[in-house]
């Protein structure tokens, strides 16, 4: 392709003089400037993001511009940084004058206000600091003459509460600049049309653009010599075949499902690798300067390899990868896909990827994400309408930067697409929160923080609340985590964050892993976890939540459709023999019906339901048997919970699974049982934190995450008694049917399997039950069994001594 | 170096159905000094003969005491928890003394903040009733509630207070929160217990929320006879040995 017509020739010549031509879809954006909403998808390394500038860098140089032009909005505050940079270059090559500056948590304060003051031409930035910005009394200062709103990754957005407080701030910014156009810029999705909307003004129609999507990715199982281990998810024996793969190409990307697991493989791929390779590690929780220096060693061509997790699977790009590794089932297809798109960042060229289960059972997941990579059949589950304490937040925000009239912030909010269906009852229950608290909390002076003027006009009660507010906006909830870094004699170096409950774990001596390092603990000061360095052979390894994705509904569905082949030529031998003897033993599980093994191991009675309805929603399930199991004198003592089925275990044998599964009683649970459950309080601490009734950040000090734990649950034990339908409640119960409870996939799995429950009664543990033994995360349940075993310990003893009772 | 950190989770399952009130309660019974003890599984401790109920370290208000150091004030559910169990083993017993034996409430602070809602419950227990608050050393004894403040309770041939003496016999004590752990044929079970042999009772704390000391803590080595059982609490309180 040669000159594009409504290019200028200062950008042509800038792009032949690269050798670049201009991609279709760069163009058409180019042509569909003035559409109010437009949204592009693109594979990775399709010019996505230039193809979003292009328009803004066009206009500027032709038109001279006061203040900020276009903002961009990026899931990651690496990306706000990589994009500046790579925006840098063209402009200063074809000599364009453009201020382009980021603005993230890391950006100084100093800058920061200045930033306000006298906004630069592009202004690179995340939804955080963007809702931030729009709570500032001289919010239509700043954004005075914006025209262009650039929002990257909005499919990984989309997914979360973060996308929510964006196109709330997205709504706020459209009533500042009516003419502000829209674009979206987002990787290949399943349902392109429901992103579109959320993107788009309510009810204004969003333009889609479809880019080429390029080849097939060339995606495969690993084949190692040696078979993956029955349980666990650390792949250690892949180590070898994965040198061996890093040796052979240039720069490999390692993505794990957890940074856990992530720091393990580290570790051991260090102790393995023999030619000293540089390997590099990059996760969240790692320091920011830490991560900084792998990113520019790897932009700098200098490392062979880097372990990583979801933090490298958003668009930075990365040079020359031209080999992707999957660590672990991938649990869900669509991430695996845009994962892919990491290796090889030249447009038209396949992706090569290659995954390694980390179990047997991970084997046939594996196969089965192959199967619908190949198929392009995407996996998406549907969020439902925008959450309520999200929108407390933004009213809260919205008051900080001045007074508003109700009528106008509810009209302005259902401009958002998430929020387009709710009612006038919903937002002046979420107004009257953010005033009074609600009313089992009304008394209480910390939760009166609005105020309605006799002009009607809402406002803060205290101006000076408003710094409080912005120091607690956002909507990511890091669980608790503590600083670490080197003991200060030794140069105070900050390496990362830990978990608080992990740090709690730890006492003087004990070592641990952190960004590949072994560090010993030393001791806790202040909010600062202190380590030193240390040559320990065993240390523990520090968790990490908020990463723990439960396998897709469509890919369980895949697997279960996989079990009904007569033979699986496409597994390796030692898979295929393995189902094969379940079946022989036992059943296989089935799409539309519910198998349920009972069998005594070890004295005990176990009963293995094969629910395949994600791990959060399997360990729900755990929750509510064992209740229920209680209640009909069964005896349980605990649980276990996978992807794929719940291991409960017992005194007593289940002769009749079905009552278990009633519908009615199973939801009686959720309400009831599960209502005291500490997934639904940490759901409620969640959900708290961000409508602002808990604040985890004051002026001069930070609340340790036990201390917000502690006032949470006290609150939640207070809504649950004296006020069960407080906003907040009815909100942690929504979302409860997703995320962490997941009630909603119990509900679906009943939906799927009707009445059809099959239970195999056997005599021994079966196949495919047998790797659930050797599961971490056992959960102990006590009740009545607790009191048979006493029971008997107390006739040993009176036998003992010659009494009975 | 597979040693992955994992939080132990712990499940209560809730007590199904509700226990008829006329149903006998469920007690270990045994003897002290000559006089015949009944430990129930709230831990609570019943003296027939006497019409006396014993309860020790009820620590009410100390969620409430911890939550006022955190900044937050909210009612305390632990002190609701405790007072009701502690209303059940009255109805059960219609005792006409009550011997609190000290550390009743977390501190005296805990006291004045308690919610007025939760005296006038205190206030309801007490009628008609003889009760005696021992000291503790959380607590020199609740001055602001009614009922007799006494630094130990002589009731022959026992005797009522808060921390034991050694080398006394046909005594009733606690503080010490004593916990035991029972290993069954498929696990340890770590539960509240009374300590008990010839000489004296160390009482568990009655209180819900309050920690406790294992029954193998060089603090019972000397206090207690190496014959000591233990009366573990729960639904039914049963005897096990006492680890030592």
């Amino acid at each position: 392709m040669t000159n594009a017509p409504c290019l200028p020739a200062t950008f042509n010549d800038w792009f032949a003089s690269r050798g670049w031509s201009v991609h279709p879809h760069q163009q058409e954006m180019l042509a569909k400037a003035d559409v109010p909403a437009l949204m592009l998808i693109a594979p990775t390394g399709g010019g996505k993001t230039l193809a979003g500038f292009l328009p803004t860098l066009v206009d500027l140089a032709q038109t001279p511009h006061e203040g900020m032009h276009t903002l961009y909005v990026s899931p990651l505050k690496a990306l706000a940084t990589d994009i500046k940079r790579n925006l840098r270059t063209p402009v200063d090559e074809m000599g364009l004058d453009i201020r382009i500056e980021d603005r993230t948590g890391d950006t100084s304060n100093f800058h920061k206000k200045r930033q306000r003051a006298d906004p630069p031409h592009i202004l690179l930035t995340t939804p955080e600091s963007l809702a931030l910005l729009t709570s500032y009394e001289d919010a239509a200062r700043t954004f005075k003459g914006l025209k262009r709103i650039v929002v990257d990754e909005i499919h990984a957005l989309a997914e979360s509460k973060r996308g929510d407080q964006l196109m709330l701030a997205l709504a706020r910014l459209q009533s500042l600049c009516p003419d502000l156009k829209r674009v979206g810029l987002s990787a290949t999705v399943d349902d392109p049309q429901a992103i579109a909307q959320l993107l788009a003004r309510h009810p204004d129609p969003c333009e889609i653009l479809q880019a080429d999507p390029g080849p097939k990715p060339d995606i495969k199982m690993l084949t190692t010599s040696e078979p993956p281990p029955w349980a666990g998810g650390g792949a250690a024996y892949s180590i070898p075949a994965v040198i061996e793969q890093i040796k052979a190409h240039k720069t490999t990307l390692i993505f794990h499902n957890t940074r856990a697991q992530a720091e393990i493989f580290f570790h051991n791929l260090w102790l393995a690798n023999e030619d000293s390779l540089p390997i590099g590690i990059h996760h969240g929780s790692l320091d920011r300067e830490q991560r900084q220096k792998v990113e520019a060693a790897m932009v700098a061509g200098q490392l062979r390899a880097i372990v990583c997790t979801g933090s490298l699977d958003l668009g930075i790009d990365w040079g020359d990868v031209d080999l992707v590794i999957q660590i672990g089932a991938p649990k869900n297809v669509k991430r695996l896909v845009q994962r892919i798109g990491r290796a090889n960042h030249r447009y038209n060229a396949p992706s090569k990827a290659l995954l390694v289960p980390a179990n047997r059972f991970e084997v046939v997941e594996c196969l089965a994400a192959l199967e619908a990579v190949q198929e392009n059949d995407l996996d998406g589950e549907p969020r439902g309408a925008g959450p309520l304490d999200v929108l407390c937040q933004h009213i809260l925000l919205r008051a900080a930067s001045g007074p508003f009239m109700a009528d106008d912030l509810f009209e302005e909010m259902r401009s958002v697409g998430a929020y387009a269906d709710m009612t006038r009852t919903e937002f002046d229950d979420c107004l009257n929160f953010c005033a009074t608290g609600g009313y089992a909390l009304r008394a209480y002076d910390q939760w009166q923080r609005l105020m309605q003027r006799p002009d009607g006009q809402w406002q803060l009660r205290d101006p000076r609340a408003a710094a409080k507010l912005r120091m607690n906006a956002g909507t990511i909830q890091d669980s608790d985590l503590l600083k670490v870094r080197m003991k200060r004699s030794r140069g105070g170096k900050p390496l990362g964050e830990i978990e608080e409950a992990f740090a709690a774990s730890l006492s003087a001596g004990d070592t641990f892993l952190i960004g590949g390092k072994i560090v010993r603990y030393e001791g806790l000061r202040e909010m600062t976890v202190e380590v030193s360095r240390d040559k320990g052979r065993k240390p523990k390894v520090a968790t990490f939540s908020g990463t723990k994705f439960a396998t897709s509904t469509q890919l369980s569905q895949r697997i279960l459709r996989l079990f009904q082949q007569d033979t699986w030529p496409a597994l390796p031998d030692h898979t295929a023999d393995w189902l094969a003897l379940q079946r022989d033993m036992s059943q296989l599980p089935g799409p539309d019906r519910l198998l349920i093994e009972s069998f005594p191991h070890n004295g005990r009675h176990h009963l293995c339901v094969y629910g395949f309805a994600g791990r959060n929603a399997q360990q729900t399930l755990g929750l509510l048997l064992t209740k229920q199991m209680e209640e009909a004198g069964l005896a349980p003592m605990g649980f276990v919970a996978t992807d794929y089925a719940t291991l409960i275990w017992g005194l007593d044998a289940v002769t009749d699974p079905t009552p278990l599964f009633d519908r009615a009683t199973l939801t009686e649970g959720l309400d009831g049982w599960l209502a005291q459950n500490a997934l639904m309080k940490r759901t409620f601490r969640g959900v708290a934190t961000i409508a602002g009734l808990i604040e985890r950040n004051q002026p001069g000090q930070r609340k340790s995450g036990r201390q917000a734990t502690f006032s949470s649950d006290i609150l939640y034990d207070t809504l649950l008694k004296y006020d069960p339908d407080h906003l907040l409640m009815r909100v942690t119960r929504q979302e409860a049917m997703r995320g962490l409870v997941d009630f909603a996939r119990i509900d679906a799995m009943l939906d799927r399997i009707q009445d059809r429950i099959d239970l195999v009664t056997l005599d021994r543990v079966t196949p495919l039950a047998a790797p659930l033994f050797l599961e971490v995360g056992k959960v102990t349940v006590t009740g009545s069994a607790d009191e048979r075993l006493l029971a008997e310990e107390e006739a040993a003893l009176m036998d003992a001594a010659g009494l009975s009772t | 170096m597979r040693q992955v950190y994992q939080p132990k989770p712990v499940i209560r399952l809730p007590q199904h159905g509700n226990r008829p009130t006329n149903t006998p309660m469920k007690t270990v019974d045994f003897s002290l000094a000559g006089a015949q003890l009944s430990a129930l599984g709230s831990g609570a401790l019943w003296w027939r003969d006497k019409d006396l109920l014993c309860v020790s370290d009820l620590h009410l208000g100390k969620s409430e005491r911890v939550a006022r150091r955190s900044g937050t004030t909210l009612p305390p559910y632990d002190t609701q928890d405790t007072l009701i169990r502690l209303e059940q083993d009255l109805r059960a017993t219609n005792a006409q003394t009550v011997v609190c034996l000290g550390d009743s409430f977390d501190d005296l602070d805990a006291l004045e903040a308690l919610p007025e809602e939760n005296t006038a419950w205190i206030n309801r227990l007490q009628a008609g009733r003889r009760w005696v608050w021992i000291e503790g050393n959380h607590d020199p004894g609740p001055i602001e509630l009614p009922g007799s403040h006494l630094a130990e309770l002589p009731v022959p041939p026992l005797t009522f207070r808060h921390i034991a003496k050694d080398g006394k016999s046909g005594e009733i004590s606690g503080h010490y929160h004593p916990k035991v752990r029972v290993q069954t044929r498929h696990r340890g079970i770590s539960r509240p217990a009374f300590l008990f042999d010839v000489d004296r009772v160390i009482m568990p704390a009655y209180g819900t929320f309050t920690g406790g000391l294992r029954s193998t803590d060089k603090a019972f080595e000397t206090l207690m006879r190496p014959e000591a059982k233990a009366i573990v609490t729960g639904q039914t309180p049963r005897i096990v040995p006492m680890n030592r």
